[in-house]
């Protein structure tokens, strides 16, 4: 009976220990790179004029893009002025009334459907039925369109926080008489609590730093906003645009932009993230 | 004593939360209905030709969405198969090989590779990893014979489109793999030892094959994100509406095509056109959500509800 | 060497009428008389910091079936895991001492640890079939250790099967996927994978705990039919199972052994009062 060499089998077992250990430290080194590329490129833009100063002109030095900042931190804050209170009700009949019912396997469905789409795909939505109808680019429709994307995840998060607080509390407080509604929100919520909290704050991260879903809605302006139904300036479009124009001053706007949205979005993730995990220990 | 009877807010505040279902349910509908509604021109002048003529002219106003679909595709298999692999052998070094403490730094930073806007992936992936592409990387794959290395190295292209995707989703598919490959219950895993395996047999007879239809359908998920992202393609596809069997050429994605053009598109045929091609995104991302959720429904049930 | 100050803090020190301690060790801990295959010489373990095993001597003898009885959290699993340095998985969780098999220390980092689990196959609580079919769960030691043609392959896994009383269940659903079997047939499977590879000692770790008892039944005469021609070691919370299988016991508690002897012995006149007070059911 020839006897497989063992020798062999710990050497291949070695070299495949090698290659994952070298595959883990190619995903951390590209995590690196980009931070990297990301910190150098973007520092040097960033300065005072930055956040208080509108864009200059194309081709001329200097400006800010003050306007860019508040409007990304408008659609934002809209947006989850939408999309927040919309994914919470759904999240709270899946799990509080939904249960397995046809309806509430529909609306899940339904639910993952939304968070697979692809967000340009929302974008182009948002255009036929808000700035089509209303005949131009707004700060409205960029909300919507990110409200859109929140609504699944905030929807998710909600029904599975929801689901982890034990029943008895539902029925302790229910026995006591104390109505559904009050005991959904002032118990099962709390209960919940900060679980509930970074999950949004997760998807609040995440639908900041789109850029997609504002390209045909928010599109882009280089001025400050006087009303929400006029396109307004944002930072990952500006990033768009400023990249992909030939002046040198503004592709280093274009990092400066990058570095804000990336410390922000990897901010709250990072924040988000370490709460859940605080949490669970 | 006659009780003060409150009114009952209980149906109210369920019908209220259902709302917030409905709403959910009818934003999917509406996007179907509107893309479909939209895409009416596109398909009464073109019919399904649209999905294999590869033309794409405004001027001439001819459309076909079949170098489109070819770059998304395309795009998407390069991603795919860089992706896979890598994160299985990550996923390995996280379960198998990693002291807890290390699996969880790792792991965690392998995570924000998610959270990294894609508009990021963009900027670093023309700017910085483009060029790396063309200066280092292609010169070395030009030597490759065969149809698919050849043509100027400009960097940008098709196989760095590809790249970037694999990078995208990378944390996707690595975090499902690391958790089903964590379901494998110690005590078969340590049968397997006691039979004298190394690591690697014990992985590749035992725990891969025990979460193989888990994997499989953590892909189906890292696939539907590859083929619907947008902005990090645009950056680096090279924007081209012609089909290439060189992974070096630029070529053009669905979702690229999208995002450059929809803003620019003034005749109603071209706007109609650009919305069938949403709808294709939409209906390919459906299909696979589909398949995905079918699927790992399935293996929920036959791993015993343990995903 | 006294018992008493092998253990320091725990143990026999429980028991208040001082009955055991003033026995000596060789009293109690018998040197069974036959070719010894593996002993166990000042073994101790370690969760961590925390001890789990102190200091244990053991001779096991060569084609006998030694049972390990003791009540839960006493250590008998933890002793037999350390046999094929399975527990070697686990960060934090060391052995010291000696292991000796055919007089060579397993705990030797030399010793080739894929050898050794050849030498000593394991059967676990619950039944592990793998992922593959019947065929290849046998298969799978064989093919992984060696290079054999396919008639010969076929040959050793039928031998196998039909060593562990399963041929004759099993050989119209050789292509069946494993899981797919009995609780009593998965578990006899894994004894045919593990005796597919010729090895020298089985360890068991409560084999029927998870199983009925008409298949356990099955698994007891299989151990029985297996004696002589390998070393069983066979862990059990079922002092009657050890009583009817087993020629030799020992008794653990509390990480230490208390008594070792021919089980008849043990379980009609044993001589420490805790082992008594067990095999008669008034703890554990």
């Amino acid at each position: 009976m020839r006897e497989r060499s063992p020798a062999r089998r710990k050497l291949t077992d070695l070299l495949v220990r090698i290659v994952s250990l070298l595959a883990a430290l190619f995903g951390l080194f590209i995590l690196g790179w980009i931070l990297y590329v990301i910190m150098a490129r973007g520092v040097g833009a960033i300065n005072w004029a930055f956040f208080t100063e509108l864009p200059a002109p194309p081709g001329m030095m200097g400006g800010g893009l003050a306007n860019a900042i508040v409007g990304t931190l408008l659609i934002t804050v809209l947006a989850s002025l939408i999309g927040i209170p919309l994914g919470l009700l759904t999240g709270v009949y899946l799990a509080e009334f939904g249960g397995q019912s046809r309806l509430a396997e529909a609306i899940r469905f339904c639910s993952n459907l939304l968070m697979g789409t692809p967000s340009i795909i929302v974008g182009v939505f948002v255009y036929g039925l808000i700035v089509v109808p209303l005949g131009d680019f707004s700060a409205w429709a960029g909300a919507v369109a990110l409200a859109i994307i929140m609504l699944p995840v905030v929807a998710r998060t909600t029904e599975e926080m929801l689901n982890l607080v034990p029943d008895s509390l539902r029925e302790a407080a229910l026995g006591l008489g104390t109505p559904r509604w009050k005991t959904t929100l002032q118990i099962l919520f709390r209960a919940a609590g900060s679980g509930l909290v970074t999950g949004i704050l997760l998807a609040v991260a995440r639908v900041s730093g789109e850029t997609a879903p504002l390209l045909f809605t928010s599109l882009n302006s280089p001025f400050w906003f006087e009303t929400l139904n006029e396109p307004i300036g944002n930072l990952t479009v500006t990033i768009f645009n400023y990249a992909m124009s030939p002046y040198a001053d503004w592709q280093a706007k274009a990092w400066g932009a990058s570095l804000l949205i990336t410390l922000g979005v990897l901010g709250a993730t990072l924040l988000a993230r370490t709460t859940l995990w605080m949490r669970r220990k | 004593m006659q009780t003060h009877r409150r009114f009952d807010w209980d149906p109210v505040f369920h019908v209220l939360t259902l709302g917030g279902g409905l709403v959910l349910m009818l934003v999917v509908g509406a996007i179907f209905w509107e893309l479909w509604q939209g895409s009416q021109l596109s398909l009464e002048k073109f019919g399904w030709s649209f999905l294999v003529t590869e033309t794409w002219d405004p001027v001439s106003e001819t459309f076909g969405a079949a170098s489109t679909i070819y770059g998304t595709l395309v795009s998407t298999l390069i991603a795919m198969l860089i992706a896979v692999p890598l994160s299985l052998a990550i996923a390995l070094f996280l379960v198998e090989l990693a002291p807890p403490r290390v699996s969880a730094l790792v792991g965690g930073g392998i995570e924000l590779l998610a959270a990294i806007p894609s508009i990021i992936y963009g900027m670093w992936g023309l700017f910085v990893f483009a060029p790396f592409m063309s200066e280092t990387v292609q010169p070395l794959l030009a030597h490759i014979p065969g149809p698919f290395f050849t043509g100027t190295p400009m960097g940008i292209g098709m196989l760095s489109a590809g790249f970037i995707l694999a990078l995208m989703i990378l944390p996707f598919i690595t975090a499902v793999t690391r958790d089903i490959f964590r379901m494998v219950p110690a005590v078969v895993k340590e049968s397997a030892y006691g039979m004298g395996s190394t690591t690697w047999e014990v992985t590749r007879k035992v725990t891969i094959p025990y979460g193989i239809q888990g994997i499989i359908g953590a892909c189906f998920l890292g696939l539907g994100r590859a083929i619907g992202e947008t902005m990090a393609v645009t950056f680096v596809i090279g924007n081209r509406h012609e089909i290439s069997a060189s992974l070096f050429a630029a070529g053009n994605s669905i979702a690229s095509t999208l995002a450059n053009e929809f803003t620019e598109a003034s005749e109603d045929l071209y706007l109609s056109s650009l919305v069938e091609l949403g709808l294709v995104l939409f209906g390919l991302t459906l299909l696979l959500q589909i398949l995905a959720q079918w699927w790992l429904k399935r293996t929920r049930r036959k791993m015993g509800g343990g995903l | 060497m006294n018992i008493a100050t092998a253990v320091p803090k725990t143990g026999l020190a429980l028991s208040p009428d001082g009955d055991s301690m003033d026995r000596t060790h060789s009293d109690v801990i018998s040197r069974p008389r036959g070719e010894v295959k593996i002993s166990a010489r000042g073994l101790n373990f370690y969760y961590g910091n925390q001890q789990a095993l102190v200091n244990n001597d053991l001779d096991i003898l060569s084609g006998k079936v030694t049972a390990i009885i003791g009540p839960s959290g006493c250590g008998k699993s933890t002793h037999l895991r350390i046999y094929n340095r399975i527990f070697e998985l686990y960060k934090g969780q060391r052995a010291t001492g000696q292991l000796l098999l055919d007089g060579e220390n397993v705990l030797d980092s030399k010793v080739d640890v894929l050898e050794l689990r050849r030498r000593i196959g394991m059967i676990f609580q619950k039944p592990t079939p793998f992922p593959m079919s019947v065929f290849d769960n046998v298969a799978y030691g064989l093919k992984q250790h060696y290079l054999l043609p396919r008639s010969e392959m076929r040959d050793r896994v039928e031998e196998a099967l039909k060593a562990a009383a399963l041929w004759d269940e099993v050989n119209d659903k050789l292509d069946k996927p494993g899981t797919a079997l009995s609780g009593g047939q998965q578990q006899r499977l894994c004894i045919a994978r593990a005796i597919a590879v010729q090895p020298e000692v089985l360890l068991m770790d409560e084999p029927t705990s998870a199983i009925d008892p008409v298949a356990t039944a099955k698994i007891e005469d299989l151990i029985g039919a297996l004696r002589g021609r390998y070393t069983i070691v066979i862990v059990t919370h079922n002092m009657q199972q050890a009583a009817r299988i087993s020629d030799y016991t020992a008794f653990f508690y509390q990480g230490t052994i208390v008594e070792y002897g021919e089980t008849e012995t043990m379980f009609t006149k044993p001589k420490v009062k805790q082992t008594e007070d067990y095999i008669t059911g008034r703890f554990g």
